[in-house]
């Protein structure tokens, strides 16, 4: 099963200290085209410090970062989003006051005659992503403001597709959503891995974890306590890791 | 859908095409209303002096849209016009021909401009305080260099400038039309209009995208200086006189307008159309009270208190959602 993976991302020995503060310590993870990977953790585990370095916020004090098996150096976000990540925070990122096809197109508008911004051009791909990522939105001209919490999500993973990535690392992706709304964004995102894509979540709903996710990654004190499948381990084991408390059942 | 719907879903938010028409409405009530109360105000000299005076709020609120668009503010607008006017006088007195005396004086009024927006989006200090701050220094640098005496008596080419006209349409009007038209077409058609609202609705959002949000700000910093030296060229060429005391208070009349004509004090939005209308109302309203006899302080009384009602509309408005 591991031989037809993809190997699309992988970390190796990353290192982060902030002062005397160890964030992370020699963390090794890998990540695999078609795959979603949850990654889990108490609060200061390490789980953000490690997602700031892949989305090139945060510059590792050691260790390497790779893509397709060759290294990279890359220390802003957009240098991240250059090579294929694009991260979703957990606020959004989105302008409430402008349309649906100014927020995916943001700081990537397209230009007729080298000045003026094509906002048809701008419509009609943002429809055709709309479409293709099957989200439930028809009218382009919706102020994002306007939009539910799912729909906003998924507006926020379109404008990471349209920047170019194909790995997706989303901050609590369904944090403060209801029922319904939770399960369009899983929809889409069982739908991205279907189509490809590299899918990396940090969150704290363990039922989604096992529901979404191939894989957990757990940290802990700044290291990897584990890296399971999901298929094969149980809720209690990735607790059991969370806290320290392997024994636990 | 029935016509109560269809009346739910008329936006009647500031900048709306509602509230613009709504503008539009009172602008020519104002205008029927003064036209009965008083028998010289649709004269044509009359016409003409509302005409001068709104130029000067359209131009500086071409600027301030973009500044106030963007979530920020710029209080030095009037000295910047003051000290750009004094500039292009001192220059014309030395001698040099109108032209480039004028593209100097735009020049500085741009970098002036400039200089609040490096501090604005640099050194991340407050617009409010940075450009009190150099409403001061602005002011303190015409009288420096005036010695707080007026420079008066320039060429015909330049009082032309102020007070001349093209096939009976006066210079400025025609000056006012171009950067409308070119404020109107930046903020709605180039990066540079989307990335002013994304600023005022989210800055952080767009500068995670690899915008440099600090250039754009500085860009509309020196927008609105800009539009303020041009104010100040056009107020100089028609009195034939460089005042230190010059652009006094425009700041409030640009800001009122700019509020008034529906962009949101809170950024994120901008109405380049309704700035427009909302410096033809002032400048009519300021001309109607003057004609009736009204002080000029209860006029300032008057504008104060349309600031005060177009914020309150703007900040209750759901326009920044």
């Amino acid at each position: 099963m591991a031989d037809r993976k993809k190997h699309i991302l992988g970390v190796e020995n990353l290192s982060k200290s902030f002062g005397h503060v160890r964030a992370i310590e020699n963390v090794s993870v890998d990540f695999y085209a078609g795959e979603i990977t949850a990654i889990v953790g108490d609060n200061g585990a390490g789980k953000s410090t490690l997602i700031k370095m892949l989305s090139g916020a945060e510059r590792p004090d050691r260790g390497k970062i790779c893509i397709n098996k060759v290294e990279h150096n890359f220390f802003t976000p957009s240098e991240a989003i250059e090579n294929g990540i694009a991260t979703v925070y957990q606020d959004l990122g989105l302008v409430n006051c402008m349309d649906i096809s100014s927020n995916i197109f943001l700081g990537l508008e397209p230009l007729r005659k080298g000045i003026f911004v094509d906002k048809a051009r701008m419509k009609r791909e943002s429809r055709e992503l709309i479409e293709k990522l099957r989200i439930g939105i028809s009218d382009m001209d919706l102020l994002a403001g306007n939009l539910s919490g799912g729909q906003r999500q998924a507006l926020a993973i379109g404008r990471a597709i349209k920047q170019g990535g194909r790995i997706l690392i989303l901050d609590e992706p369904t944090a403060a959503m209801g029922v319904k709304e939770t399960q369009q964004v899983i929809e889409l995102l069982l739908n991205l891995k279907t189509q490809g894509y590299t899918i990396i979540i940090i969150t704290h709903n363990m039922q989604q974890v096992f529901s979404l996710s191939d894989r957990v990654v757990v940290m802990r004190q700044g290291r990897v306590a584990g890296d399971l499948s999901t298929g094969e381990s149980s809720h209690n084991e990735v607790v059991g890791l969370i806290t320290g408390m392997e024994g636990v059942s | 859908m029935t016509l109560t719907d269809k009346i739910r879903k008329v936006n009647i938010e500031p900048g709306s095409s509602f509230h613009q028409l709504l503008l539009m409405v009172v602008l020519v009530a104002a205008v029927a209303g003064l036209s009965i109360s008083s028998p010289f105000f649709l004269k044509w000299d009359n016409m003409r002096n509302i005409l001068d005076q709104s130029v000067i709020n359209i131009i500086i609120g071409a600027g301030m849209t973009y500044v106030i668009s963007s979530g920020g503010i710029d209080l030095s607008v009037g000295a910047a016009a003051a000290v750009c006017g004094v500039i292009i006088a001192l220059l014309l007195k030395a001698g040099l021909p109108v032209f480039p005396a004028a593209a100097a004086g735009l020049l500085a009024g741009a970098l002036l401009g400039g200089a609040n927006g490096l501090m604005v989006s640099r050194l991340k200090v407050n617009p409010f305080i940075v450009t009190l701050a150099s409403m001061s220094v602005f002011r303190g640098l015409t009288l420096i260099l005036t010695k707080s005496i007026p420079i008066y008596s320039f060429p015909t080419e330049f009082t032309w400038l102020g007070s001349g006209s093209v096939i009976g349409m006066p210079v400025p009007v025609i000056i006012t039309l171009a950067v409308v038209a070119l404020a109107w077409t930046t903020i709605r058609r180039t990066r540079l209009g989307y990335y002013t609202m994304a600023i005022g609705g989210n800055e952080e959002a767009l500068r995670r995208t690899g915008v440099s949000v600090d250039y754009y700000k500085t860009a509309i910093y020196m927008i609105s200086g800009f539009t303020a030296a041009l104010a100040g060229l056009i107020v100089t060429a028609r009195l034939n006189s460089a005042d230190p005391l010059a652009g006094y208070m425009y700041e409030l009349d640009a800001i009122a307008t700019v509020i008034l004509g529906g962009t949101s004090i809170k950024g994120g939005h901008g109405s380049m159309a309704g700035t427009v209308i909302a410096g033809l109302f002032l400048s009519v309203v300021r001309n109607g009270l003057t004609i009736n006899g009204i002080a000029s302080y209860c006029q300032q009384l008057l504008v104060g208190l349309i600031i005060l009602f177009a914020v309150v509309i703007s900040e209750r408005s759901g326009r920044r959602l």
